[in-house]
């Protein structure tokens, strides 16, 4: 699921490259660049999903000492 | 407001005044090194600073060896859709080149070597008490020889995010005053890769319960780190502000006074918001938060007004704690120094928001091209890179190492030998 988040960001930049190359229209190339940028985030939101499925099944041993709230 | 003109003679004067900022530059790297190492555990602490100044060093070669000809001009163009894409640079290896350049282009040169050994910082911190020091050079030396060239050559190196002004009409292009892309949105992406591939320290995430607090041993490094980096901060910003933006000397004092108002306000932010969420203020959270106004200014000091320049710290300074608290606890993500909140985030809000208050056409998303590049090209090459990396050279030190501490496995003796170091809790 990590790789696959970071498999869909290249595909939001060259989205983005397309709508430079394909749009001269301003209005049709801002919302292109926008929709590229917003596939490259659902990526990183997907990795970001993986890297804590991984986190949560193969968790560090280690003892309770939460806080509250941590700071670091 | 306008964007300084792209076309300024460069004096003799302006060169001495950038060949002395430059001067005062390493200050910053010297700060980020002294807030790495406050912000990691006592036992890491020794590994820690002499990782600092190995990985500047080995930063250095890297990027003389190749990078410098990767990031320099002329570059190799590729020709697409009618336009002319100029994406690497095709500058002689070793240097050669350097005696015959205008000495405006070895200025730039030298304004590149101490970005590399400030990017080289950034991924260290993040990586703290389980990054083995040899695997710190690794990523070094892929970052300074290869990726850091790349993406200053597409956005100082006339590359084709500059030209995105000349070849689609995007106002003047991707602008990057001093170093938010090439440097800190990188460096703090590379963190990104890092810490995702290193894994979290042993004990931090357990199986129940919010994560264990690690906090940073030396406020006073950490807090110290911050009066550093500003001074260096200052100087690179003005000095990007003449080599890259080619302000005259009516643009330099409002650059100062921009990172300083950005910082200040940051910090500000970031004191208000650690205060309101555990009633007193978090000395280490409040630092990064006038490391992200700093970070952020990087981008536009030298292009928007005090007022926007505050804003653009007071966003920076809100969001740094903020995403610190949400990457440990909502997302398993740990990172000690808090490089990916200030350098990544605060980077790319710096080059956000200096679109957002350009007044060209087409500024905006010129900045959003530049963005979309770094986070979809150069985020995923960097991290193929460093699992790549990973399976040669191994960035997670052994278990031994952990319950050790980094001082002793690494170096075999420890920053304060003449003081009792805390029993991990979380070996109990």
């Amino acid at each position: 699921m990590k790789y696959a988040g970071l498999l869909v960001m290249p595909t939001g930049f060259f989205l983005v490259i397309a709508a430079l190359v394909l749009f001269p229209d301003a209005g049709l190339r801002a919302t292109f660049v926008v929709c590229g940028l917003a596939v490259q985030l659902l990526g990183l939101a997907v990795a970001v999903r993986g890297h804590m499925q991984r986190a949560q099944e193969a968790p560090p041993s280690g003892a309770v000492i939460a806080s509250g709230v941590s700071r670091r | 407001m306008t964007i300084p003109p792209l076309v300024v003679p460069f004096s003799d004067s302006m060169f001495v005044l950038a060949l002395g900022l430059l001067t005062l530059a390493p200050l910053a790297i010297a700060g980020v090194a002294l807030l790495n190492t406050g912000l990691g555990r006592s036992r890491s602490a020794a590994q820690s600073m002499l990782g600092c100044v190995t990985l500047v060093a080995v930063a250095t070669i890297a990027f003389a060896v190749v990078g410098t000809s990767f990031a320099g001009v002329p570059g190799h163009t590729l020709a697409l859709a009618g336009k002319s894409w100029n994406w690497i640079g095709a500058a002689p290896l070793l240097l050669r080149h350097f005696d015959l350049v205008q000495p405006q282009l070895q200025l730039e040169v030298l304004f590149e070597f101490l970005a590399v050994g400030l990017i080289a910082l950034i991924p260290w911190g993040s990586g703290a008490d389980r990054l083995r020091l040899p695997a710190g050079c690794a990523v070094t030396a892929v970052l300074a020889g290869g990726v850091f060239p790349l993406v200053a050559h597409w956005v100082w190196g006339d590359g084709w995010l500059a030209q995105l002004g000349a070849n689609f009409g995007l106002g003047a292009g991707f602008i990057d005053g001093a170093g938010a892309a090439s440097v800190h949105a990188v460096g703090g992406l590379s963190a990104l890769a890092v810490v995702w591939i290193a894994g979290p320290r042993k004990g931090k995430f357990p199986k129940e319960g919010l994560a264990t607090a690690m906090p940073g041993h030396n406020t006073v490094y950490i807090v110290f780190g911050c009066l550093l980096a500003l001074v260096g901060w200052l100087a690179w910003n003005v000095a990007g502000a003449i080599l890259w933006l080619h302000a005259g000397p009516s643009v330099l004092a409002k650059t100062v006074i921009n990172t300083f108002l950005s910082g200040s306000a940051a910090l500000v932010a970031a004191f208000t918001v650690t205060r309101s969420r555990f009633s007193k203020p978090d000395a280490s959270m409040c630092a990064n938060g006038w490391l992200a106004g700093l970070v952020a200014s990087c981008a536009c000091a030298a292009i928007v007004t005090p007022l926007e320049a505050i804003a653009v710290g007071a966003v920076a300074g809100i969001a740094a704690p903020l995403l610190v608290e949400l990457l440990e606890l909502a997302l398993s993500i740990d990172d000690p120094s808090g490089a990916i909140s200030v350098h990544a985030v605060g980077g790319l809000w710096g080059l956000f928001a200096a679109g957002l208050f350009a007044p060209r056409t087409g500024q905006l998303l010129a900045q959003m091209v530049g963005i979309a590049t770094l986070l979809g090209l150069v985020f995923p090459l960097v991290y193929l890179l460093f699992w790549l990396l990973n399976r040669v050279i191994p960035f997670r030190v052994e278990a031994d190492g952990e319950r050790l501490g980094m001082d002793l496995y690494e170096l075999g003796g420890g920053a304060y030998p003449e003081f009792v170091i805390h029993r991990d809790e979380s070996y109990r």
